[in-house]
């Protein structure tokens, strides 16, 4: 369990992370979405006691995080920023932090083991590819068998392979009641993995609900229609709080009502319909929806402009 | 690489132990040993501390005969057999800067504090394991290299001391306490300005660069400040005798420490208060 109040985080003049208040249970896969620089490491930060709060609390099974006897046994953690030193093996750099928890060198290997590391465990970290260096990470994560597992953006630089390897433990872990907090800016990924989602941009919390939910919330809201009387449909299904836009002649795209409202209206008019279709928003979609006013760093139209010749 | 396993099942643990002070030292230990660039700079630093009083005394027993009689007063065994001091103290405390902006550097330090997150063990635990392995390899360095250069000395009958003489025996082990203070000291500083060539300047510019910059003071000045700068307080450990501008070895000693323990005390401070 996760609990975190009123979390805010600054740095300078730059409000990184703005009154965050949500709560991770057991259980259950609980992705954490949101645009680059939106302020998901940080948030991960604040709860892993790397950074201090400008306001708020954040508490991982009701205590702060550098209050635990036992820290890693209580939560184990992958962060995105690279946290092994280059010169050290992977081998090694497990056994120091084995140590400090007095767990045996036995567990390390079985660690090394498991996710793959056995031929490279002796050599320098530093000569790891992004991959690697995240399969270390994970044995990290793992070393002290947590209760709680908060990991940033995990799936960077796996292959298949080892992306639906992350995707089973993960599940594993919240079915066995388990915590499971993990970031991610791919919606699809999340799609895949979570069973509830908390989304923030900007900073700020945007949502904190069931994935189902979520897609729910954006999807079937619109309505596709084609007629060759397309613009007498308009003028009829135009009231307040429906709009509609037309991408195409005789297509029309209602928005505020639903498929039996228009087809019911249509037919009462006596005009003809083509095609009649609720459209379904992918969670991708939903997410891009729910998060555009929230995108920090919008990509700059690189078309050329005459503008920019003047 | 091999392939990752299959299914993801991950073995559970029986007993998880919490962390202690002694666990933290020890993990410390591997830190320290397990890094190419530690052994190398303690394997510098033994062999500069023993090679430079060989060295000159080699150098010093074949001139001897060339030497003005002049000279030859202003030479004395103990310059000689803790020439060594004065170079290996470039070794330790640039790898007692090291131990810590290495880890800021690569990022090791998020692991670290994530384990030990109330941090401090940390730094108690760096200093401790450094200042031990320090003097565990620098009191033998400075005790071969007495007797090494006592011996190439002795076979031209020159420069002889006894290491019963009262204050050599104080004055070579003082030369292995030095180091490593020095090497606690440093890494205090590493500590506190967090990056390596940040750190490095630092130490390099409390020890080498402002005691003789201050020559430009008037010397009533100088006189005045330089006994109590860390590398003049921390060299009366190690020397024979003192005038008037310099510390008795025991408040050289004392000073020195006092020093030392400052900026641990900074460096504890800040790692307690700043974001990692």
């Amino acid at each position: 369990m996760i609990e975190v109040y009123g979390l805010t985080k600054d740095y300078g003049e730059k409000r990184a992370v703005d009154d965050l208040s949500f709560a991770v249970r057991p259980g259950v896969v609980t992705g954490f979405l949101g645009p680059n620089g939106s302020g998901k490491s940080t948030t991960m930060r604040l709860i892993l006691g790397l950074d201090a709060p400008t306001a708020g609390t954040a508490l991982v099974n009701g205590k702060h995080y550098r209050e635990f006897v036992s820290p890693l046994h209580e939560v184990g953690a992958l962060l995105e920023a690279r946290s092994v030193h280059t010169g050290r093996s992977a081998y090694n750099h497990l056994l120091a932090l084995a140590q400090t928890h007095g767990i045996p060198r036995r567990r390390v290997d079985d660690l090394i083991d498991l996710v793959g590391l056995h031929d490279v465990a002796r050599k320098r970290a530093g000569g790891f590819s992004l991959g690697m260096g995240q399969r270390l990470g994970v044995a990290t994560a793992l070393l002290a068998d947590p209760a709680v597992l908060v990991l940033d953006e995990p799936v960077n630089g796996l292959d298949p392979e080892g992306i639906k390897w992350i995707r089973n433990l993960l599940k594993g872990f919240a079915a066995e009641g388990r915590t499971v907090f993990v970031s991610s800016h791919l919606m699809s990924e999340m799609a895949l993995t979570a069973d509830h989602l908390i989304v923030i941009g900007r900073g700020k919390l945007i949502a904190d609900m069931e994935v189902d939910e979520f897609v729910q919330q954006a999807s079937g809201k619109v309505v596709r229609v084609r007629s060759p009387q397309a613009n007498r449909l308009r003028e009829i299904v135009m009231a307040s709080g429906v709009a509609v836009s037309s991408r195409e002649r005789e297509v029309l795209e209602i928005t505020g009502l639903t498929a039996a409202q228009v087809g019911d209206a249509a037919a009462k008019a006596g005009i003809v319909l083509h095609e009649l279709t609720p459209v379904q928003v992918s969670l991708e979609e939903a997410f891009m929806d729910i998060t555009r006013s929230a995108v920090e760093y919008k990509a700059v139209d690189v078309a050329p402009s005459r503008d920019r010749a003047a | 690489m091999t392939t990752i396993s299959a299914n993801a099942v991950v073995p559970p643990l029986g007993q998880v132990g919490r962390v202690t002070q002694f666990r933290v030292a020890l993990s410390e230990w591997t830190k320290l040993r397990s890094l190419r660039s530690t052994r190398w700079s303690l394997l510098v630093g033994s062999v500069l501390a023993i090679g430079f009083p060989v060295l000159f005394a080699t150098v010093l027993s074949n001139r001897w005969s060339h030497l003005s009689p002049h000279e030859r007063a202003h030479r004395h065994p103990l310059d000689v057999a803790l020439s060594g001091v004065q170079v290996a103290q470039l070794a330790i405390g640039v790898l007692g800067v090291l131990l810590i902006t290495g880890e800021y550097s690569t990022g090791m330090i998020r692991s670290t504090m994530l384990a030990v997150p109330k941090r401090l063990p940390v730094l108690w635990a760096k200093a401790g394991v450094y200042a031990l392995i320090s003097f565990a390899l620098m009191l033998p360095a400075v005790l071969i290299a007495f007797f090494a250069s006592q011996a190439i000395l002795g076979r031209h009958r020159i420069l002889q001391i006894s290491f019963s003489h009262s204050g050599v025996a104080r004055s070579v082990i003082g030369g292995a306490v030095y180091l490593t203070l020095v090497g606690v000291f440093s890494l205090g500083l590493g500590a506190i300005v967090r990056n390596t060539a940040g750190g490095i300047a630092t130490f390099a510019a409390i020890m080498f660069v402002i005691p003789p910059l201050l020559n430009v003071l008037p010397s009533s000045w100088n006189n005045a400040i330089n006994p109590y700068l860390p590398s003049t307080a921390g060299q009366a450990i190690f020397a024979l005798t003192h005038g008037s501008d310099t510390l008795a070895p025991g408040p050289g000693f004392a000073l020195f420490c006092g020093y030392t323990a400052l900026a641990v005390a900074v460096a504890a401070i800040l790692l307690h208060r700043r974001d990692t």
